[in-house]
């Protein structure tokens, strides 16, 4: 089998394509579901497929008399998306079965685009991870490195690996502390978290509410303005969903970016490869090549962001996991005498380490006693890092930063280090903190071949910003175009 | 035994949740129609299914505002939710959507009336949250089932401050919030289907103490007089046990309706943590303030205004007007009937005696049984006219209550009007005269009391209908005549 498909190709490419008649969605589909089936087996960037599934939607689709922006063109979504009648299991056991009965609203945005939905792309269980090493359905393989032995970043990593390997065109993950972002940068791919409120978050399932945003991981930024377009705005079922009006996010690709400004910040450097910072560096001439402006901007506090969104995160994550109890769907511990027992034993045999170490920590945080100085301090840190944001946006258009301290590390690397792990969402936490909008473009490769991603961020609902500044930085490089080898992979 | 209230001083606080009676739930669209089939109304929001977020119901806001104004609250200037968190089947996220740092309301009052005095009994807080589903255990012996029916039902947490003294006072200000919040129109106020439960708090302490006991809550109360009971039996038990020495330990306790005593449920160190944090799926927004001035401007007069009104316009004893105002038709119905030209005191009577004991009796409302004022009003003026005596009165006002008919036509139907002709009753009088030679000669020779006798057989064969004064003075009158001019007849033929 020749190692080429057309889920190599863009969204973009493939709609002109089809639009043009010089395709058809059935042949896409074949492609994708050929290569899946290939090469998911080595990497495991999606937990399931069902192909039959997936023929009866297009079918479906194909007979809609109206050509959606997407019609009949596949999008991947992280399996903590609800799709109706699918199962949606957040990479853990305790959904195991579990089947949602309603479309989130970004699913639902989508079908009335006429895309296929391609459930469910794996990552770590309930979005606890920068690594896709913890997941109920096992790790996600980087397509990127050439002994399969590489993290593909999370906790989206089987979005952003499916679409570094091409067993996706494009992907939906979702982004809490940078697991749209970290993934993206370490599997060579664009994603954007974007502004808290655009994307509705009605049917993602919950992590930390006033953290968690969707966004787009795809093979170019062009694509990522695509399904941005077809993904924000506001939803009246999710309170907290903006009522501003979506700009046409294709509009914004390929002005002139000369005289903007790009602000660069001093940021905490242990732990920094110098790899990272030498591309970060070399991406910051290649914008003031474009016309830029350099400005030197200050966030002060934005080395109390991994703390601060430990203790913010971990605290709404333990009220948002109380649900899953074993009365109403998924697993339930069959060893149960008392009420006590079923609650200890089901989220005891449920839930993996990860969930268990952050609801303890949630549930602490919020203690009796321990609320003063733990969330409260959390937040008022929150809002002081929002403030640094806000004077930093002052100064600047964009603020210029790397995506992961590293490269992508080895699977098992930190797995038995929490706190390392932790520290590689070090540069994308404090987005989500502010709720501000931010890209990871790939930026450049390591010695060894493995990708780098630069992050942009911006003002709140400056997505239009940040996707003009990406895209001439993406057209005047060629980091997006490079594939992995993946013949290896054959399983 | 120490006498209670003698050495101590007992001090009660009331905690009401009222599920507002909204079409809808408070975060989803579904029905909170009472009594569906189990599960039947519920959607993922209700049930709390993974990646739902819950949407405020604007009804339940206001309407929430308009306790919170009518008990004379200080309204919170930002809406703001918080999670309670505990773990219960019957709560399907695990945490109940509830206000804990900055309630709806605060600082308000309602005034009662307990015994013959008007006490002020001051508001804590009023606050707004959802309502937990509902554990079927009757259907197994192993297996217990949930009903998630109820499960985001608006609820209201209305808070006293512990400003009541006895059990009637408790019990008065129960009755008083329960006739405000039925003129509000906000809740059905129905104990035994749960849309209105209530918490009690009591402690006593040496009278003249300025510090507050150590405090007793007790649950499960399924109606007022519930509430009643164990409030008396739990003064008791703490005046007992404060004159043999013992100490009270802040608890909760349960009351048992068929043993008529509290139990321990748990004590203060084995109460939960509830976790509170803000709920970050709500975001706090400003109340606006036109949507306050409508709910202000929604407020009908409430019972204690209507109480003092009915007083200084109609005369009425504060009693009366306390009875008539208590519900809002009842007090409607006696406007009306005013109105059409009734007197306020026989009117009042009417609706106090007669009517309110009919529907206390067949536990049915006034609307139920379509009573107008105008056929009040036209009935107690066919009293007034003596066309129908006040015995026919209430007959003719039961039919009025069973089958909604007009008065005048019943009066025909039944043919109760009442003979007030003067020269039909004479004609009467004679009759019953003729007919009973043996008790006019009784009356004659002194024996007084038999005129009561041919009275009594006039209205008989009158079938009730004859004035019975009219009819007495018209055989008093024939009979004096007979004792002065015909004496002599008499003698000789007896």
């Amino acid at each position: 089998m020749s190692d080429t498909s057309l889920s190599m190709l863009t969204l973009h490419a493939l709609k002109r394509l089809v639009a043009e008649e010089k395709l058809t969605p059935q042949a896409i589909l074949d492609d994708l579901l050929a290569r899946i089936q290939r090469l998911n087996p080595a990497l495991n960037t999606y937990v399931h497929v069902d192909p039959d599934a997936l023929r009866s939607q297009l079918a479906d689709v194909l007979k809609q008399p109206r050509r959606g922006k997407l019609w009949g063109l596949p999008v991947t979504v992280k399996d903590n998306l609800c799709v109706q009648g699918q199962e949606t299991t957040c990479g853990s056991k305790i959904l195991a079965g579990y089947r949602a009965p309603y479309d989130a609203t970004v699913i639902a945005h989508l079908k009335a685009e006429g895309a296929i939905i391609v459930p469910r792309a794996n990552m770590d269980e309930f979005a606890f991870g920068s690594s896709t090493e913890h997941s109920a359905y096992g790790p996600t393989i980087n397509p990127w490195g050439g002994g399969r032995d590489r993290v593909p970043g999370g906790s989206s990593g089987g979005s952003a690996a499916a679409v570094a390997g091409d067993l996706a065109v494009a992907a939906l993950g979702s982004d809490t502390g940078g697991s749209i972002r970290q993934p993206a940068s370490f599997c060579g791919v664009v994603g954007l978290k974007p502004t808290y409120g655009r994307v509705s978050r009605y049917g993602l399932v919950a992590f930390a509410s006033s953290l968690d945003q969707i966004g787009p991981i795809t093979k170019d930024v062009e694509d990522c303005a695509l399904l941005l377009s077809v993904i924000a705005g506001h939803d009246s079922q999710d309170s907290t969903s903006a009522p501003v009006a979506v700009p046409d996010y294709l509009q914004s690709l390929r002005q002139p970016v000369k005289g903007l400004r790009v602000g660069i910040p001093e940021l905490p450097v242990e732990g920094l490869d110098p790899q990272v910072q030498t591309a970060v560096e070399e991406a910051t001439a290649v914008l003031t090549k474009l016309g830029m402006v350099r400005v030197p901007v200050k966030l002060p506090h934005i080395d109390k962001s991994v703390a601060t969104y430990y203790v913010v995160a971990t605290a709404e994550a333990s009220s948002n996991l109380a649900r899953y109890d074993g009365v109403k769907y998924g697993t339930r511990a069959s060893a149960a005498g008392s009420l006590m027992d079923m609650y200890l034993n089901t989220r005891n045999e449920g839930f993996g380490d990860e969930p268990k170490r952050r609801i303890l920590l949630g549930t602490y945080v919020l203690s009796q006693g321990y609320y003063d100085a733990y969330y409260l301090k959390g937040m008022k840190v929150r809002t002081l890092i929002k403030y640094d944001f806000d004077e930093a946006f002052q100064r600047c258009d964009v603020v210029l930063m790397p995506t992961a301290p590293t490269p992508a590390f080895r699977i098992g690397e930190k797995s038995d280090d929490p706190l390392q792990m932790y520290l590689s969402d070090i540069y994308t936490i404090s987005a989500n903190l502010a709720g501000i909008p931010a890209i990871s473009v790939p930026c450049g490769f390591s010695p060894g071949a493995l990708p780098i991603g630069m992050q942009l961020l911006a003002g709140p609902f400056q997505e239009e910003m940040l996707l003009r500044v990406a895209s001439a930085y993406e057209q005047a490089t060629d980091w997006h175009q490079r594939s992995p080898e993946l013949n290896a992979a054959k399983a | 035994m120490s006498a209670p209230g003698q050495t101590y001083e007992t001090v009660i606080g009331l905690e009401v949740h009222l599920q507002l009676a909204t079409a809808t739930k408070l975060f989803c669209g579904c029905s909170t129609t009472f009594g569906a089939s189990a599960n039947s109304q519920t959607c993922p929001v209700c049930l709390g299914l993974p990646g739902v977020l819950p949407v405020l119901n604007e009804h339940a806001q206001s309407w929430g505002l308009r306790v919170a104004l009518a008990f004379n609250c200080k309204l919170a200037s930002t809406m703001k939710f918080d999670r309670k968190q505990y773990f219960y089947p019957d709560l399907p996220k695990g945490y109940q959507i509830s206000q804990f740092d900055r309630p709806l309301a605060q600082q308000g009052h309602l005034d009662i009336i307990s015994g013959q005095e008007l006490k002020r009994i001051r508001i804590h807080r009023i606050h707004l949250e959802e309502d937990a589903g509902k554990l079927l255990h009757e259907n197994s012996q192993t297996e217990t089932f949930v009903d998630f029916n109820r499960a985001g039902i608006p609820l209201l947490e209305i808070v006293t401050e512990p400003d009541m003294r006895t059990s009637e006072d408790a019990y008065a200000y129960l009755v008083e919030l329960k006739a405000t919040l039925a003129y509000l129109e906000v809740s059905n106020c129905n104990m035994e289907e749960g849309s209105l439960r209530c918490d009690t708090n009591v402690s006593l302490r040496p009278c003249g103490a300025q510090t507050l006991g150590a405090k007793v809550e007790i649950k499960n109360l399924n109606s007022f007089k519930a509430v009643k009971q164990a409030l008396e039996y739990e003064i008791v038990r703490q005046a007992d046990a404060l004159s043999r020495g013992e100490k009270i330990f802040q608890e909760t306790r349960l009351w048992d309706a068929k043993k008529l005593l509290t139990e321990s449920m748990r004590s203060k160190e084995e109460a939960a943590d509830y976790r509170y944090f803000p709920e970050p799926d709500l975001v706090p927004f400003v109340l606006d303030a036109s949507l306050v001035e409508r709910a202000r401007q929604s407020l009908p007069e409430l019972p204690a205004q209507k109480r003092e009104r009915f007083q200084q316009k109609y005369g009425l004893s504060a009693y009366d007007a306390g009875v008539l105002t208590q519900e809002r038709a009842v007090a409607d119905l006696f406007e009306q009937s005013v109105a059409q030209g009734a007197k306020p005191k026989p009117v009042a009577n009417w609706l106090m005696g007669d009517v309110l004991a009919y529907l206390n009796t067949k536990a049915l409302t006034l609307a139920q049984v379509g009573l107008k004022a105008e056929a009040l009003a036209k009935l107690l003026a066919l009293v007034d006219a003596g066309t129908l005596s006040g015995k026919m009165a209430k007959e003719v006002l039961m039919h009025m209550l069973e089958k909604g008919k007009d008065p005048e036509t019943l009066v025909n139907e039944l043919g109760l009007r009442q003979i007030s002709d003067t020269s039909a009753l004479d004609r009467l009088a004679l009759d019953v005269i003729q007919s009973n030679p043996n008790v006019v000669a009784e009356y004659l020779r002194g024996k007084a009391t038999s005129i009561m006798y041919l009275v009594g057989q006039g209205m008989k064969r009158s079938r009730g209908q004859a004035n019975p004064q009219q009819l007495t003075d018209a055989i008093k009158k024939q009979l004096e005549t007979l004792s002065s001019s015909d004496t002599a007849q008499t003698e000789v033929r007896s």
